[in-house]
């Protein structure tokens, strides 16, 4: 058996037995609902009705109703996209890459961010879909045979390797969180009872693909996920990276840059774990998870926040000087521009939230509060959101010519769409809190003794 | 002589793993262990072989890339070579680099795909499945170990008393 160091604090408060995190967990999923899941739900389900709406009259008059123009041919669409993109990268860091650090501390906190990857990765993959103009046709994005005189698509573009790497990372990510849904979904199989729940103990039988934990199934298991998270790991990295590229291999001035690929992936830890942030702090408080997500979760999260804030910091200041150091011209006013051109609010905006408010998570009292944790994570949300849009719309509209030069301003249904997307996502999340187990019990049971807990107790 | 079915019942992990090296220095075989969560080193006690799920994996992915490889190869430069944006496609070695995303993405996407369908083979796991574990509580905090006898229960029972066992139940075959 595994002993930590007594100077380290439990990963979970109030000594549970296995028996206290089973009841705990399965709780949500017995019970009703209660009032702030309601108000939440009714929130998000009014934008998503928007949403569905302004998706609608798109898809049935055209990408005019948006705020496009000739000089702003790309805005908000594609701002969402790598927004919602990013965000859907925390799930699987928090997963994958801590599994193979041994970072016990994701256990808590892993099956949600999973679950907000996925969810996020599906608000992000409606983009492209809707930007199509006639999503019906989306399935010529695949290289299959066709009939209009071997047209294929092409592999040299990164547009291409978009497609690839976000159904791939979707169809693992989904497939990670389902090989480890399967021990807990068998739990609650076997809690639910026949007489009081028939309907959800079918369900949940039909869930748990006869699970029963056989020593044999276990020892598969560990090395299945230990497998998978290697393979994430490098996907992770690889699909930031190639959603930069739809940027960086263009020739726009402020696009055309070779540090896109590690600083879109840092900026997509960066917002994935402040959206992870935001989440759980609703969540514990909904689901009443309080001595499962302890602020010790919350401080280690916002370590990395720091950490990656930082870098992300680092990323523009070499932005700016190598714009500069380039000697070109049109590099140098790109940049100038951006900083001082007429979305120099925005760009404020984005330096604010992302490089000098986490800047306060150096101090303990800020690192270790949820109500100030809660704030600074919707501050990077809204900078990471503006990141993306500094770098799509500020590039773009001041052309070549100056007299295409141009500002792009978004209309009901861009605001719609984007709206939608976040209630969207939010009513997915809150119907996932309800029906699935949000904390992998089988994997938390198995740290429970070597937390420290026990030994703690016993001096 | 009939065969029965003894279930020994435990509350702690620790426990049981001490029982079953016990019990198999007596030469007892144990048929199955059911636990709620993986135990550490509860597979080298039964002497279970090393499983070989990271093997399929590392095949599946070669076969991922071959794929990936032969349908860029027959898209881009056999079917319809063309010259885009200065990367001429009469060569594969010459324009690889960009293909090495899509490579890249299909070896994952074969390797973690097929080592999960395998894995469910394996366990026999489907859809609306059954559960074999002959008691409910094993997914939530009792470790389950199955033990057949022919002939005098007796012993056995002593011996998982012995080491531990909290609850023994018996079933006739």
């Amino acid at each position: 058996m595994q002993k930590e160091a007594e100077i380290r604090d439990p990963l979970i408060l109030g000594n549970k037995t296995y028996h206290d995190i089973t009841r705990d967990i399965s709780r949500p999923l017995e019970g009703k609902a209660n009032k702030y899941w309601w108000i939440l739900f009714s929130l998000s389900f009014v934008l998503f009705i928007w949403g569905v709406f302004s998706m609608a009259y798109t898809i049935g008059t055209g990408i005019g109703s948006w705020g496009l123009n000739k000089t702003v041919n790309w805005a908000w669409d594609i701002t969402n996209f790598v927004w919602w993109i990013g965000i859907g990268h925390a799930g699987t860091l928090i997963s994958a890459v801590l599994l193979l650090f041994r970072q016990k501390w994701r256990m808590s906190i892993n099956r949600s961010a999973e679950a907000m990857t996925i969810f996020g990765v599906a608000q992000a993959a409606l983009f492209p879909l809707i930007h199509m103009g006639r999503p019906w046709l989306a399935y010529w994005v695949f290289p299959i045979p066709n009939q209009f005189g071997s047209l294929w698509v092409n592999f040299n573009s990164p547009l291409l390797w978009d497609v690839f790497a976000i159904s791939t990372y979707f169809s693992v990510s989904v497939v990670f969180w389902y090989i480890g849904l399967i021990p807990d979904f068998a739990m609650i199989r076997d809690r639910m009872s026949v007489k009081t729940a028939p309907m959800k103990k079918q369900l949940y039988s039909f869930l748990s693909f006869g699970w029963s934990g056989k020593a044999k199934h276990w020892q598969r298991f560990e090395e299945v996920s230990l497998v998978l998270a290697g393979l994430a790991t490098p996907l992770v990295f690889s699909v930031h990276s190639i959603v930069s590229m739809d940027f960086a291999t263009a020739v726009i001035p402020g696009w055309h840059t070779t540090i896109f690929p590690p600083y879109f992936v840092l900026g997509a830890l960066f917002s994935g774990f402040a959206m992870v942030e935001t989440l759980l702090i609703i969540v514990r408080k909904v689901v009443s998870l309080e001595s499962y997500i302890t602020i010790k979760h919350i401080e280690y999260m916002n370590v990395i926040i720091l950490l990656t804030g930082s870098l992300v910091g680092t990323a523009y200041i070499t932005e700016l000087f190598m714009s500069w150091y380039s000697g070109v011209e049109f590099e140098q006013y790109a940049f100038l521009n951006r900083a001082t051109g007429p979305y120099w609010w925005a760009y404020a905006i984005m330096m604010t939230c992302n490089v000098l408010t986490p800047q306060l998570y150096w101090f303990g009292f800020i690192r270790r509060s949820f109500v100030w944790t809660f704030i600074l994570s919707i501050f990077v949300n809204i900078g990471m959101w503006f990141e993306r849009f500094v770098i799509i719309v500020t590039s773009l509209h001041r052309d070549f010519l100056p007299s295409s030069w141009s500002m792009f301003s978004p209309t009901f249904i861009d605001i719609g769409i984007y709206l939608g997307t976040i209630g969207f996502f939010f009513v997915l999340f809150l119907l996932y809190a309800r029906t699935f187990p949000v904390i992998a019990q089988a994997e938390l049971k198995s740290i429970l003794k070597s937390s420290g807990s026990e030994y703690k107790k016993k001096k | 002589m009939s065969k029965n079915t003894i279930y020994g019942i435990f509350d702690c992990e620790e426990v049981l793993l001490s029982s079953v090296k016990e019990i198999r220095e007596h030469k007892i075989e144990i048929i199955e262990v059911y636990s709620p969560f993986p135990v550490h080193g509860l597979d080298k006690a039964l002497g279970l072989k090393e499983t070989r799920m990271a093997i399929t994996a590392f095949i599946y992915g070669c076969i991922g890339i071959s794929l990936a490889s032969l349908m860029i190869y027959n898209i881009m430069i056999i079917d319809w070579a063309q010259n885009i944006g200065g990367k001429p496609n009469f060569s594969f070695y010459h324009n690889m680099p960009a293909f090495i995303p899509v490579m890249f993405e299909c070896t994952v996407l074969f390797a973690a795909h097929l080592m999960s369908i395998t894995y469910l083979v394996r366990n026999g796991l489907y859809p609306g499945g059954t559960s074999d574990s002959p008691d409910e509580r094993t997914t939530d905090d009792k470790f389950l170990m199955v033990i057949d006898v022919v002939g005098d229960t007796k012993l056995v029972k002593d011996l998982l008393l012995k080491t531990g066992a909290s609850e023994i139940n018996e079933k006739d075959a």
